[in-house]
């Protein structure tokens, strides 16, 4: 068994009769960029959702470094209404809320961006490193952690710098230009200490230079942080030109995976997004 | 086989026992239903607890106590009706109206400040002694129910209530101010784009639920004879609990709940717990929210991320 | 201008602060309607500050601030009763069934807990609920609460629905002073540490705070229970304050007056709320006074003048305020020696900070 650094087996997502994702299986391994296309409503943000933990998958799960953080099966009413494949596979309850998985070291972007709005852009960092603090309620309160509080300080100072957004430092983050605001964001995720990045369309509203930028970015960052990245995008130059392999999902369901030269070959894909809604 | 008529005759000892509770509990529930509809309808569309209307409610006991000191009845129960309407329509315009953008906390807290004001105009106004509310002819006549003497509005609250919840659910469901209003409950912003006019959808929203706390007023206070500037506070929760109950926005969900709410009071308080029939309510309604936050009829909201 | 030098002008700030009352209170007689306003702003800004730590600090909009301020009362009244006066005041209830007192300082520091752990066993169920909703639940519980400490059984214990009285209480300014500065001061330290910066990304956006690693449930838990300790320190100090407590005093109007003090202050500054809270008091109890009373000028009566105007005139300005200065005294900004410097050499001040925010209590 090849050790991979996130593993989705068998996950679909039931919303009452509607699947959102069905029968998903997703393997990404360490250093990739993994990139997941569709037509819109394909699913793929709710996918993002069930490895985050803001959702419960209604079956399957998912491993990360070959542990299991997320298990579920048909439960209740969904035991009636259940339509997915591999029912009865599993029998646990996992369901971890979306900081434990953070916590394990998978952070995420948001497709509507989602910053900390009434904090500058280095407040909205420092915010991310509160998750690998060792000091608790009453040494915070009373300043006793000095050295754990410089020492966060310093290392969301390095991400400003690293990023290069240093010149907006005290910046309110909705005040800043959109392009920075997205790579704030991406900022704010790598102060969790990640090793696995999951990003949701960093290049939508961007323009083709923007999304050059970006690309050179991405796999900078996956290199300096030792980064594996798993990414939803449009912006099929971006995703075609970065991504190791790729999987296509169309109505919830997986319908092709493979490196960028298989995927644009590919007659199923090609008539899920000719058929489909039009992205590019 | 003997055990049947023995648990008849316990449930019609217990029956008669309660009656005057289970009575008393039936006709503040019809009063509280008229509040909660106000609440439901405003909440529905709005998403706001309108803290203000149990002060509303309060405020037309009030008019009532002075229009009737000087002028006839048949004069002074329609001015307190058309005063109330206007009370909660400039409220809606003064307070509510201006902070259409802004967050949701800020309309609650604007709530809040009009209840504060109400309440301190009433003091002012009644130098802070419970003013006599006046005995209304008929309706507050004693009369005979199953052995159990009672007021007639005992009896005819439940009937009204159920008269004006069925011609207010026929308003909404059949004319055009209807439909418009549940257009703006199931989505606020599309149902402005679709040129539906929300400020009087709400306005009306408004003076609907005042008209019904007026109507309110007069049956509550006829059982209740004080008025005091706090009085409507507790009514007016527990209406709001009851709205929630039944599932917040729906009219029939309110009805139900406060029919439930008035009778459980009532027997909790012919069970010697009077101290405990206000705490009742809000152990209900935090039960409800915990375990049921959409109440018996209410609809699912989902967020999404 | 450093850090360092910041915090110690706020020190001689406060020490200036602390000795100028003390003077007053030299010169002044001890019933000057001052000392009424200043006792009792100072108790009102700690509740207040308490409160903005939940609704303008974490997002949490929580009405449960009397229910608080009334177990934190109880709790003080309760346990400094003297014993040989215990059989007056519990008259109809033996000399009830508490037969020890403790130091004052530590009936405050009880009633602190005893309301923190209300808020605990409270909090399990109400916090997962959503804005409007947590906020008609928490009012409830305060009702709730209300209820059960005005009933008979509880009696020896609480009194039933008598007055407590006899405990110990204050006489210096000085004294709601000091407490409400100490507490005031380890919540300022609370918000400008990373807990801190954890429940203000809770209020902006809980979503992404949860993404961030932080763990929802625990952080407004700890943001309820630390407000609710401070919540009933507050009110033994407004027992101390009134000498007599009653369940009845802790309505739920209370709380409003509390939630318009901090919006007036601003939701989300310290300093905000301490400075509503005294003009608060200052207007309620003392300025406005003249419109309660009959007034003629020379022969003519002024219309509108008598007991209760006051207050219509009060809550009139409050909705003016809540309708057309949204944002209240302070926005989030904080009142600081460093921001009126800045303001003076015409630095501006991007980043807000929260810096010795009772400098100004």
């Amino acid at each position: 068994m090849t050790e991979n650094v996130l593993k989705v087996e068998n996950v679909t997502m039931q919303f009452g009769g509607v699947l959102a994702v069905d029968n998903m299986n997703i393997e990404v391994n360490k250093g990739e960029i993994i990139s997941l296309i569709g037509p819109n409503g394909a699913g793929k943000t709710t996918a993002f959702n069930v490895i985050t933990g803001v959702y419960a998958p209604t079956n399957g799960a998912v491993y990360f470094n070959g542990k299991k953080i997320i298990e579920n099966h048909p439960q209740g009413k969904m035991k009636k209404l259940y339509q997915g494949e591999n029912n009865g596979k599993y029998s646990s309850v996992l369901a971890p809320t979306p900081d434990k998985i953070t916590k394990l070291g998978i952070a995420r972007t948001f497709q509507n961006i989602r910053l900390f709005k009434s904090q500058t852009a280095f407040e909205n960092i420092l915010i991310a490193k509160h998750l690998r603090r060792t000091s608790n309620l009453f040494t915070a309160t009373f300043h006793l952690n000095g050295k754990e509080e410089a020492q966060m300080r310093e290392e969301a100072e390095e991400l400003l710098r690293i990023l290069g957004l240093e010149d907006v430092r005290d910046e309110l983050a909705t005040s800043l230009p959109y392009g920075k605001q997205r790579r704030l964001e991406i900022a704010r995720a790598l102060a969790t200490k990640p090793e696995l990045l999951l990003l949701d369309e960093p290049a939508a509203g961007m323009n083709p230079q923007e999304t050059d930028e970006l690309t050179a970015f991405i796999a900078r960052i996956r290199d300096e942080f030792g980064l594996t990245i798993f990414m939803i995008e449009h912006h099929m130059d971006l995703v075609m030109e970065i991504s190791d392999r790729i999987y296509v999902l169309d109505f919830g369901k997986p319908i092709a995976a493979g490196t960028p030269d298989e995927i644009q070959n590919n007659p199923r894909v090609i008539e899920a997004y000719l058929g489909g809604s039009v992205d590019e | 086989m003997l055990r049947i008529p023995d648990l008849g005759r316990d449930f019609m000892e217990w029956f008669s026992k309660n009656l005057p509770y289970l009575l008393a509990g039936v006709s503040v529930g019809g009063q509280y239903a008229l509040i909660a509809i106000g609440y439901t309808m405003v909440y529905g569309i709005l998403r706001l607890i309108n803290f203000a209307h149990g002060d509303i409610f309060m405020i037309a006991g009030l008019i009532m106590i002075y229009a009737s000191a000087s002028m006839p009845m048949y004069v002074s129960i329609p001015l307190v009706l058309i005063a109330t309407v206007i009370l909660g329509f400039l409220i809606e315009r003064v307070a509510y109206k201006p902070l259409r953008s802004a967050p949701r906390m800020s309309v609650m807290i604007s709530a809040i400040g009009v209840s504060y004001l109400l309440q301190n105009l009433a003091l002012y106004i009644t130098g802070g002694l419970a003013q006599q509310y006046p005995a209304i002819p008929w309706i507050s006549d004693t009369i005979q129910v199953f052995g159990a003497s009672t007021k007639r509005v005992t009896v005819i609250t439940p009937v009204l209530t159920i008269v004006l919840v069925i011609i207010l659910v026929a308003l909404i469901k059949y004319t055009k101010i209807g439909m418009a209003m549940r257009a703006a409950a199931k989505d606020f912003e599309t149902s402005q784009l679709m040129g539906i006019k929300i400020n009087s959808v709400i306005s009306m929203t408004f003076i609907i639920g005042s008209f019904l706390a007026a109507v309110g007023s007069l049956l509550f206070f006829t059982n209740y004879t004080g008025v005091t500037p706090t009085v409507g506070a507790m009514p007016g929760l527990k209406a709001f609990v009851a709205a929630v109950f039944g599932g917040i926005g729906s009219i029939p969900g309110a009805v139900i709940g406060a029919f439930i709410i008035g009778i459980c009071e009532n027997i909790i308080k012919g069970m010697g717990w009077t101290t405990f029939s206000d705490a009742f309510t809000f152990a209900l309604l935090i039960i409800v929210l915990i375990a049921k936050p959409t109440g018996l009829f209410g609809e699912k909201a989902t967020d999404k991320v | 201008m450093t850090k360092k030098k910041a915090a110690v002008i706020n020190v001689a700030l406060i020490a200036a602060l602390l000795i100028a009352l003390y003077i007053m209170e030299q010169i002044l007689p001890p019933t000057a309607m001052v000392f009424t306003v200043l006792k009792k702003g100072a108790i009102y800004a700690l509740v207040a500050v308490s409160m903005n730590l939940l609704n303008g600090f974490t997002g949490l909009f929580s009405l449960g601030q009397a229910g608080f301020m009334l177990l934190g009362a109880y709790t003080y009244g309760i346990l400094t009763i003297p014993v040989e006066q215990r059989e007056f005041v519990y008259q109809y209830f033996d000399g009830g069934i508490v037969k020890f007192t403790v130091p004052v300082v530590v009936a405050l520091i009880a009633a602190g807990a005893v309301a923190a752990v209300f808020a605990y066993l409270i909090g399990l169920p109400v916090l997962r609920l959503k804005s409007d909703y947590l906020a008609i639940a928490t009012l409830g519980f305060a009702e709730i609460i209300r209820a059960v400490f005005q009933w008979d059984k509880l009696g020896p214990l609480t009194n039933g629905s008598n007055l407590l009285r006899s405990y110990p209480t204050f006489q210096s300014v000085l004294y709601p002073f000091i407490v409400s500065g100490i507490c005031i001061a380890i919540i300022v330290m609370l918000i400008n540490s990373t807990y801190g910066r954890a429940f203000k990304a809770i209020r902006d956006d809980e979503v992404a705070a949860e993404a961030m690693g932080i763990n929802l449930a625990h952080h407004k838990r700890m943001a309820f229970i630390i407000s609710s300790f401070f919540a009933g320190v507050s009110g033994a100090l407004l027992a101390m304050y009134q000498t007599t407590i009653q369940a009845s005093m802790f309505k739920s109007a209370m709380t409003y007056e509390i939630l318009l003090i901090v919006v007036i202050g601003g939701i989300g500054s310290v300093t905000g709320s301490c400075i509503s809270s005294f003009l608060f008091i200052i207007f309620s109890e003392w300025i406005l006074r003249f419109l309660d009373n009959d007034t003629y000028i020379g022969s003519f009566h002024v219309p509108l003048l008598r007991s209760g105007f006051r207050k219509v005139v009060f809550s009139v300005i409050i909705m003016v305020i809540v309708l057309f200065f949204r944002k209240g005294i302070m926005g989030t900004r904080e009142f600081s020696v460093q921001g009126i410097c800045n303001f003076f050499t015409g630095k501006s001040r991007k980043k807000k900070a929260v810096k010795g925010g009772d400098s100004n209590d």
